[in-house]
């Protein structure tokens, strides 16, 4: 047995973790073929590396089959009910910065924060006769947010992708999606509705807080954690 | 996951009997409601409530989150009248936080369609259960939505601000953020004077970006006319808005409570009406034997629940078990049946008893 951590398998979000580690000391690396996800740390006894896509690892971290994992705290936060309880934040890593924000049509001029959203989502049930639909795949975050501001009327409808473009073909009114400048949801006639965002989000080493750890493990997690401190 | 263990069904079974003897027809309902129909009545909130699925040909499908839904539906396709109806099965409902609370349990329920004497039907729903829990260490808390709805109907301002008011009724937080923003009290949202100013002087506001969405111009421009009507709107006087406050925050035995409330009417004079309904319905309360001077009551008690009680309400809670939910619940809710009844509605009122909290704190005592 070993100490598993789980990394997002490519991309900078790798390299950016990479980095971070080998700031401390521990040397993380792909081996194999270049299309062939296996990884090797080094500079830490019984430690092993997992590539993982960075959206499966808050699930893995959930049932224990990885001890420490690196993702987005947006992923942990819409995919974990109670997160608190089954993952630790270990460390807050200081890149892979978004937001998870709520964007409508630029052409509305009359809405500019959640009061405003609200009083839309009222008018246009009424005259639509359904509520207005707002495309998304974070489903919990958003529907938690939108229910401590008191927001009624909508609905979400599920995105999993082009997101931003759903409200041009006419599957959805708003959009609430992950952004880190802006750029698409400009290019795609949106603005961001003024307030904090639904959360903000960056690369996150989290710990499972169910995962088995014994004996040798134990030390090597020690050995690990003492690393990171 | 917890299930229905053997006693908690025998206790079921026992209260299921028991609402027969009162003369309540036994219901049957699916335990997969069509989704729409409770997104429609609920809204996105019971997506984070209740089980979600999917059928091929009926659509997206939900484990049955209460019952009450499906019997009012089936009274409305041809129930005579009045009615009484009972039933037992288990009901689905998502535990977010942690898995303390059980998400699949049983509830024995008893509903009373009466379009001749609501206040009696109160009384005898309350009554009936008040009986059926005696000696169980539970704590009754009542309330009545009536006089809120009254309270906010009444309101010296415009119609816009009173359905705004009345839209956010069940959400405590953003109702009061409403009303203080109408009693001039809160500043306006970010953005809002700058462009009401632009309104005021005849600006014409229009945005360089292309018209996309379903919203259309139109519904912007109405939306900016009613921005611009309700700017013009005098504030709500401060007295009335303390006094729909204090309102709010009556918590008190019964008769103390009336007498708190007559206080407050002095103000609003137009909740009289619903004070002296809440006054009878102590009377036929007392008729039917519950001791309505010892009965407690919260004048915002039934507000965070799903919006859809919007009269006399209720809960009863173990007092030493203050980490258990209502062990039982209910309440009226004559709007829901016009929703569901396409034009055609009945007052109606019923409620709901968890009988594994009830055999829960038998075996702790």
């Amino acid at each position: 047995m070993s100490v598993k951590i789980g990394v997002p398998s490519k991309g900078r979000l790798m390299e950016k973790t990479f980095d971070w580690f080998a700031e401390r000391g521990i040397t993380m690396k792909r081996t194999g073929a270049e299309r062939e996800y296996s990884g090797a740390v080094e500079g830490i006894e019984g430690v092993d590396l997992v590539l993982l896509s960075a959206s499966e690892i808050p699930r893995e971290l959930a049932a224990g089959r990885i001890h420490m994992g690196v993702t987005g705290t947006d992923l942990v936060r819409e995919k974990l009910g109670n997160w608190n309880s089954v993952v630790e934040v270990v460390a807050e890593m200081g890149f892979g910065h978004a937001d998870l924000i709520i964007a409508v049509p630029d052409c509305w001029v009359d809405v500019e924060t959640l009061d405003d959203l609200d009083a839309a989502a009222a008018a246009f049930r009424a005259d639509h006769g359904f509520r207005l639909r707002i495309a998304t795949k974070y489903h919990r975050l958003v529907r938690e947010h939108l229910r401590a501001h008191g927001v009624a009327d909508y609905q979400l409808v599920d995105s999993q992708g082009a997101t931003e473009g759903t409200i041009r073909n006419l599957t959805a009114e708003a959009v609430a999606d992950i952004t880190s400048t802006g750029e698409t949801l400009r290019a795609n006639h949106l603005k961001i509705l003024d307030g904090a965002p639904v959360l903000c989000s960056q690369a996150t080493l989290f710990a499972s807080r169910s995962a088995l750890c014994e004996g040798a493990d134990a030390e090597a997690l020690t050995a690990l954690r003492a690393r990171l401190a | 996951m917890r299930i229905a263990t053997p006693a908690a069904r025998a206790e079921g079974q026992r209260l299921f009997g028991a609402f027969q003897t009162w003369g309540a027809a036994p219901v049957e309902a699916a335990v997969l409601q069509p989704a729409e129909t409770l997104l429609d009545l609920y809204g996105e909130d019971i997506r984070a409530r209740a089980y979600v699925t999917q059928d091929p040909v009926q659509g997206e499908m939900m484990l049955r989150p209460d019952f009450t839904v499906p019997v009012v539906q089936a009274h409305m396709a041809g129930g005579a009248e009045p009615a009484r109806y009972c039933y037992l099965g288990e009901v689905f409902r998502k535990q977010e936080y942690g898995a303390e609370r059980a998400s699949e349990y049983l509830q024995v329920g008893y509903e009373v369609f009466d379009r001749e004497q609501p206040l009696r039907a109160d009384a005898e729903v309350f009554a009936l259960f008040s009986r059926m829990l005696a000696g169980k260490g539970l704590r009754a808390s009542t309330g009545d939505i009536g006089i809120l709805i009254a309270a906010v109907r009444g309101l010296p301002t415009s119609e816009t601000r009173k359905s705004a008011l009345m839209r956010h009724l069940w959400r405590p937080g953003r109702f009061r953020a409403l009303l203080e923003r109408f009693a001039g009290r809160a500043p306006l949202p970010k953005g809002r004077a700058a462009l009401l100013e632009r309104l005021q002087s005849g600006d014409p506001i229009e945005s360089t970006a292309p018209q996309i969405g379903l919203r259309s111009r139109a519904e912007i421009e109405t939306r900016l006319m009613r921005l611009a009507e309700d700017s013009a709107t005098p504030a709500i006087p401060g007295d009335v808005v303390d006094a729909l406050e204090a309102l709010l925050a009556v918590a008190d035995k019964a008769p103390a409570a009336l007498a708190a409330m007559q206080e407050i009417a002095q103000v609003m004079p137009w909740i009289a009406p619903s004070l002296d309904t809440f006054e009878q319905r102590l009377t036929v309360l007392a008729a039917h034997g519950v001791d309505a001077d010892a009965l407690d009551f919260e004048a915002s008690y039934g507000r965070t629940t799903l919006e859809y009680y919007d009269g006399f309400v209720f809960g009863f809670f173990a007092e030493a078990r203050p980490d258990l939910p209502p062990v039982a619940s209910g309440g009226r809710y004559d709007a829901l049946t016009a929703v569901l009844g396409q034009g055609r509605s009945i007052p109606a009122v019923g409620g709901v008893i968890r009988p594994a909290l009830l055999v829960e704190l038998e075996g702790g005592q």
